[in-house]
């Protein structure tokens, strides 16, 4: 026979403070564990949001990241003719050639503090290529003009990012135009300007990518052999949002392991934590549960019973974790990405599911803290216990 | 002191508990010096760099070259005593999952500049004897089981195709700041394979005083303001600094998740304290009917409580220290010099010795408190 919940929910109530000690001590591993994963979540998420899968990305061969490729303009002509190329509403290939560059911007709050930031110099169609991105405020750069568009991210962080403001760069004033969204992703985190305004004063007459709008997306397979078997190029053909998943990886991976090591390091001692409680609870409740075991409930109920009273604990620790966690949620924050070698910011994403898997880990702590204790209390010697 | 023997009675009733609690302590405190390390290792490498070395690169950017006609300009400048050059190459060797740090630098002058990193007579001959031939750090060498004499094949990246090497020195590097998994090959011969592009991805000046580099600094950057490229002139350690702001928040993430860690630990160590002391409540109650002072029940919960606490330390903060040392850890090559440092250990005693505090402040008030007549009652 089972015995009843309430039995143990009171007999937690009975021993409050070292009840909440314990429990307050799990909610500090989930929280840690929830905080940690919401990173790792919120960058990986950044850069998955940044491509798209009906877009190719076209880099040099061998080149691991935007900005160690270079493309000759006659292979952006070449790729711009590509049969798999989607077109516009004005008849126009949705292709653009890119120049890619990093310019170290002192950061707003701490001006000897540098990021280098992403210039990107985008081609017209740029705008319909990556359809995530949208104007928040203002007009486009106009063609032939040192005008340039800042994403979202860069805006609280950076000095002179306002409308009608100017920064300095590469040597020149760019007047800001405008502020664009990109849905959450690494755009948000550029800036934006004519490709052809970039190319003289950074790096001359090369392109660094070259993104182009599939019109089927189940082509890429062929666009790609097409592409990387013309004889008069030699460019490596990614999937837009792989190679973005890729440029996670590096740093996602990094702050995975150490959110895993952290937190498993913490969550043995908050299992201590709860090994020493439970075994206190059953040794103050030897007496009780000698009579539970006279009553006819049997010694597995009793192991139940306490494993069961564990996790308890555990759950409302885990729970008050998930709300020490929760605040956490869409704090902005940010980093190099050294995959790419560029300031990325981004938020900090709680999602249900992390929430649930630290709850999920909660339980598990408790019911690893309580079997020991739990097993002991199964194995009381009744008559002793009764005396 | 002659009390110790009835404290480590006292532990020892229940040495499963005592055991655990010194336990969680210990790898709070591993884990606190680990993550103040990550910190401090940073901190260490943005310190890093000679008072008598500047660093010239691109004003435009880092990732933006300098024409290596620069070289003789920078050379005449007053309080110039020596210049040398070096261009990052971006390289991957095998499936690329290792990364490593690969510069081409001008052999002579870039082994003068830095003695920090040793380099046997002969291998430091061959290096600069033959152009395709490269140096590696130690544990490079070990990372990929090279040998001193091997053909490596390096795939570039920014300077793409195949680049082979012959390693003919392993260096060590004399502060542990510098990497030792390095790759450093011979400028002359990067400069041939990519067509005599004439590129330096920075300058490095020595100077004759510190005091100078101020005014030296300004001297270079005025004398290519109106150049094809513009220059960016700093201290060595400014250039080192810069990188090491690019981990942004990472401090104050590791500080925040050290604090919840000891601050997890001060629950269980807390708790562990108050149940011990509430089952000897009846024998606490007979030490004062045979006459132990209110302030000697104090002393004597404390002590428990810093035994507890100090074996716990002892454990986490040697075993960081012994664990790091004795694997050589270097953060797969971004935290070079990873070693928990003295400040660091001092910083976890003080938390040892506030964990002692915080968890036996309260069962030790109550023992002095406790009215003896009530509780001598619970006593069989």
């Amino acid at each position: 026979m089972k015995i009843p919940l309430v039995y143990n929910v009171r007999s937690v109530l009975q021993r409050p403070v070292s009840t909440a000690l314990t429990a307050l001590g799990i909610a500090l591993v989930v929280a840690v564990f929830i905080g940690m994963l919401a990173l790792a979540n919120g960058f990986r998420t950044a850069l998955v949001r940044t491509g798209s899968d009906r877009n190719v990305l076209v880099l040099r061969r061998g080149a691991d990241s935007e900005l160690s490729s270079g493309l000759a303009r006659e292979t952006a002509s070449i790729l711009a003719a590509s049969p798999h190329i989607a077109t516009g509403a004005d008849g126009k290939p949705l292709v653009s050639p890119e120049v890619y560059v990093l310019v170290p911007l002192p950061k707003i709050f701490d001006t000897t503090q540098v990021a280098n930031v992403v210039a990107r110099g985008v081609g017209d169609q740029a705008w319909t290529v990556r359809s995530n991105v949208r104007v928040l405020e203002g007009r486009k750069p106009e063609t032939g003009r040192s005008e340039i568009c800042v994403g979202r991210r860069l805006v609280a962080r950076f000095p002179h990012t306002g409308i009608g403001e100017t920064m300095r760069f590469a040597g020149r004033d760019w007047t800001v135009v405008c502020h664009f969204a990109a849905g959450g992703s690494a755009f948000e985190s550029e800036v934006w300007g004519e490709n052809e305004q970039f190319m003289p004063v950074f790096r001359g007459q090369v392109f660094q990518s070259v993104t182009l709008r599939l019109s089927d997306p189940g082509a890429f397979e062929d666009a790609k052999r097409l592409l990387e078997g013309d004889k008069r190029m030699t460019v490596d053909v990614h999937r837009e949002s792989d190679f973005y998943v890729q440029q996670s990886q590096l740093l996602g991976r990094i702050l995975r392991i150490l959110a895993f090591l952290i937190t498993s390091i913490m969550a043995i001692g908050a299992v201590f934590g709860a090994v020493n409680t439970m075994y206190a609870a059953v040794a103050s409740r030897a007496p009780e549960i000698g009579v539970l075991l006279t009553l006819g409930f049997h010694p597995r109920s009793i192991l139940a019973s306490f494993l069961v009273e564990s996790a308890i604990i555990a759950a409302a620790g885990g729970a008050a974790g998930c709300l020490f966690a929760l605040p956490i949620n869409g704090i902005v924050t940010s980093t190099t990405n050294w995959a790419s070698f560029s300031e990325i910011a981004f938020s900090f994403r709680v999602t249900p599911g992390l929430l649930l898997s630290g709850l999920v880990f909660a339980v598990v702590m408790g019911v690893l803290g309580g079997f020991f204790p739990a097993r002991r209390a199964a194995r009381v010697p009744v008559v002793q216990a009764i005396r | 002191m002659r009390y110790l023997p009835l404290v480590l009675a006292n532990l020892g009733r229940h040495k499963r508990r005592t055991f655990l609690t010194a336990v969680s302590v210990a790898l709070a405190l591993f884990l606190f010096a680990s993550l103040r390390t990550v910190v401090t290792t940073i901190a260490a490498g943005a310190q890093f760099g000679s008072a008598r070395r500047l660093v010239v690169t691109n004003a435009t950017g880092i990732v933006f070259p300098l024409p290596i006609a620069y070289a003789g300009r920078l050379r005449t400048l007053p309080g110039v005593q020596a210049v040398s050059w070096a261009n990052w190459f971006g390289g991957r060797y095998g499936d690329g999952k290792r990364f490593f740090a690969t510069f081409a630098v001008d052999p002579a002058s870039y082994l003068a500049m830095y003695p920090e990193i040793q380099l046997p007579p002969d291998q430091r001959e061959a290096f600069l004897r033959e152009r395709t031939s490269a140096i590696v750090g130690k544990r490079l060498l070990d990372v990929f089981g090279w040998r001193l004499g091997q053909d490596v094949t390096i795939q570039g990246t920014i300077f793409g195709g195949d680049w082979t090497f012959t390693i003919r020195g392993v260096y060590t590097p004399s502060d542990r700041v510098i990497n030792d998994d390095m790759l450093i090959f011979r400028h002359d011969y990067f400069d041939e394979r990519i067509q005599r592009a004439g590129i330096v991805g920075w300058y490095i000046l020595q100077i004759d005083t510190p005091d100078n580099a101020a005014g030296i600094a300004k001297l270079v950057d005025d004398q290519f303001r109106n150049s094809s490229a513009a220059t960016k002139t700093g201290t060595e350690q400014a250039f080192n600094a810069s990188f090491a702001t690019m981990w942004g928040n990472v401090s104050l993430l590791m500080n925040t998740i050290g604090m919840a860690v000891v601050f997890a630990i001060l629950l269980v160590t807390a708790n562990a304290m108050m149940m011990s002391a509430r089952e000897r409540t009846g024998e606490v109650a007979v030490l004062k009917t045979i006459g132990f002072s209110d302030r000697r029940l104090f002393g004597l919960v404390m002590l428990e409580a810093g035994v507890i606490t100090l074996a716990g330390a002892v454990l986490g903060l040697g075993g960081a220290k012994l664990l790091y040392r004795a694997t050589n850890f270097n953060g797969a090559g971004f935290l070079p010099g990873f070693d928990v440092s003295g400040p660091t250990l001092a910083l976890g005693g003080v938390i040892a010795l506030l964990l002692m505090l915080a968890s036996g402040v309260v069962p030790a008030v109550r023992a002095a408190r406790l009215p003896v007549v009530q509780a001598l009652r619970h006593v069989e």
